[in-house]
């Protein structure tokens, strides 16, 4: 999902890294010192999720988890990928410098989106509708990925018009996995946990 | 491919990965921090060969001076070659121009292969410099080099409780997963694993999630008010404006070397 530095054009550059800040500024006003640890053990998560590495026939993928931590935090999903980014960048050399603002806004947008659009599924009194929409943001925050990735590709040059439709095709085991887990895990939250990703608890018994 | 040299090979050690002193030690965090920013803008923007070769070589330079690990550096950089290894081997195929060579009917040009590889050499040069000049810093020191650098205090205060967070996850993932191999718990490619994988992050997520407000209330207890307390005091020493009296000029040079 990391795209490094020197591949995208000067213009998405600058478009992604305005996006970011407008989007980290929008995250930080929301967030106030009481979730800070709850906002770092979702970045923290980001971060040790792309270390569980899950089998796909002879292949395997990792975990993004982008959808479940949009569920999680709305906007403040921004300054969390971020800080998880930038530490992921400095110290173990993935993605770059300079296109972090890109990768920030090709992660964390999905996110934001998905708090949105399944955020209210997610609540809803019957676990099996709340599994359908947790699936659906797990899986809709890849697709919504991996697409602005490809996007942001296309748009630095035509030759890379191959390499986005790839990485379109390469990501679909990914979206079909992170759905299944997102749901299971939107599942266990709400039994144990539901303030977690913002459902009352009444609802639960309602 | 090998999953050891996926980027995901790599796990998080925190404050225990070790390097020896360097003269890059001596440096402020903060000139460190500024000067890596520099000379990416300086790079990525750049588009002569000769840029970005001498680029490269500062960067493999500072990565000899700061004494970097060899064999988890080559790790780190190889890991950021598999992100970009299929748009670099597509790159000549796709773009249109004077045939280099033909493969299986296919013909390289000339364009996209020098595209392809100043693609690498921005790449490498900023992941060489980062990695020498930032990664060799403790994450709380940078933290602290970035509340002086006026980054805003809630995003910083972030950074940190991430940085201690991921010690914590990290360990109680795998005592979750060990639970769990003791169970017999295999990983496969089915719903059943997906499940159990879905379940373990949400538990994941909840016992970390109670113990940050345990964190919170024992910091609350002690007075802590979102107030951000920086102990130490970063100077610009000698070794500094020696390294600025080097590289500035350097980076100018690069930047006229464009116009050549």
């Amino acid at each position: 999902m990391h795209i490094v530095d020197g591949a995208l054009a000067v213009p998405v550059l600058a478009v992604g890294a305005a996006l970011t800040v407008a989007g980290v500024a929008i995250g930080l006003k929301k967030m106030d010192y009481d979730h800070l640890p709850q906002v770092g053990v979702l970045s923290a998560v980001f971060f040790i999720a792309s270390y569980i590495h899950l089998p796909i026939g002879f292949s395997s993928v990792h975990l993004i988890l982008n959808g479940l931590i949009g569920l999680a935090l709305g906007w403040a999903a921004f300054p969390a990928l971020l800080v998880a980014l930038f530490l992921q960048a400095v110290f173990f050399g993935f993605g770059g410098f300079l296109v972090l603002g890109v990768n920030v806004v090709n992660i964390a947008l999905p996110a934001v989106l998905v708090y949105y659009l399944c955020g209210k599924g997610i609540s809803s009194s019957s676990p099996k509708v709340a599994a359908v929409w947790g699936a659906a943001g797990g899986a809709g925050a890849i697709v919504l990925t991996t697409v602005m990735v490809a996007f942001s590709l296309m748009l630095s040059g035509e030759a890379f018009l191959l390499a986005a439709k790839v990485t379109f095709l390469a990501h679909i085991p990914v979206m079909i996995v992170e759905g299944f887990v997102t749901a299971a895990a939107v599942l266990l939250i709400r039994k144990v946990k539901p303030e977690f990703l913002n459902i009352k608890e009444s609802s639960e018994y309602a | 491919m090998p999953q050891f040299l996926e980027h995901s090979g790599t796990s998080w050690k925190g404050q225990k990965v070790k390097h020896d002193l360097s003269v890059i030690d001596k440096l402020d965090p903060r000139l460190r921090v500024i000067m890596v920013t520099l000379f990416a803008f300086v790079t990525v923007l750049s588009e002569s060969f000769w840029v970005l070769s001498l680029g490269v070589l500062v960067g493999l330079l500072l990565a000899l001076l700061a004494q970097l690990n060899v064999k988890r550096t080559l790790r780190r950089v190889i890991a950021m070659d598999m992100f970009m290894i299929f748009l670099v081997i597509m790159l000549p195929f796709t773009t249109p121009g004077e045939a280099l060579f033909t493969v299986a009917g296919l013909s390289a040009s000339i364009e996209g292969f020098l595209h392809a590889l100043m693609i690498l050499l921005k790449a490498h040069a900023v992941v060489l410099s980062l990695l020498a000049l930032v990664g060799t810093l403790s994450a709380t020191t940078l933290g602290h080099a970035l509340a002086h650098l006026r980054v805003p205090d809630k995003l910083v205060h972030l950074l940190l409780f991430t940085v201690r967070y991921l010690d914590v996850i990290g360990q109680e993932y795998k005592r979750m997963r060990r639970a769990m191999q003791a169970r017999a718990f295999v990983l496969r490619t089915d719903m059943h694993t997906w499940r159990s994988i879905g379940y373990l992050i949400g538990m994941l997520l909840v016992h970390s999630l109670e113990r940050s407000e345990r964190i919170m209330d024992a910091m609350k207890c002690r007075g802590y008010k979102g107030q951000f307390y920086l102990f130490d005091d970063m100077a610009l020493g000698t070794h500094d404006y020696r390294f600025m009296a080097l590289f500035l000029p350097f980076l100018c040079g690069l930047i006229g070397l464009n116009f050549l």
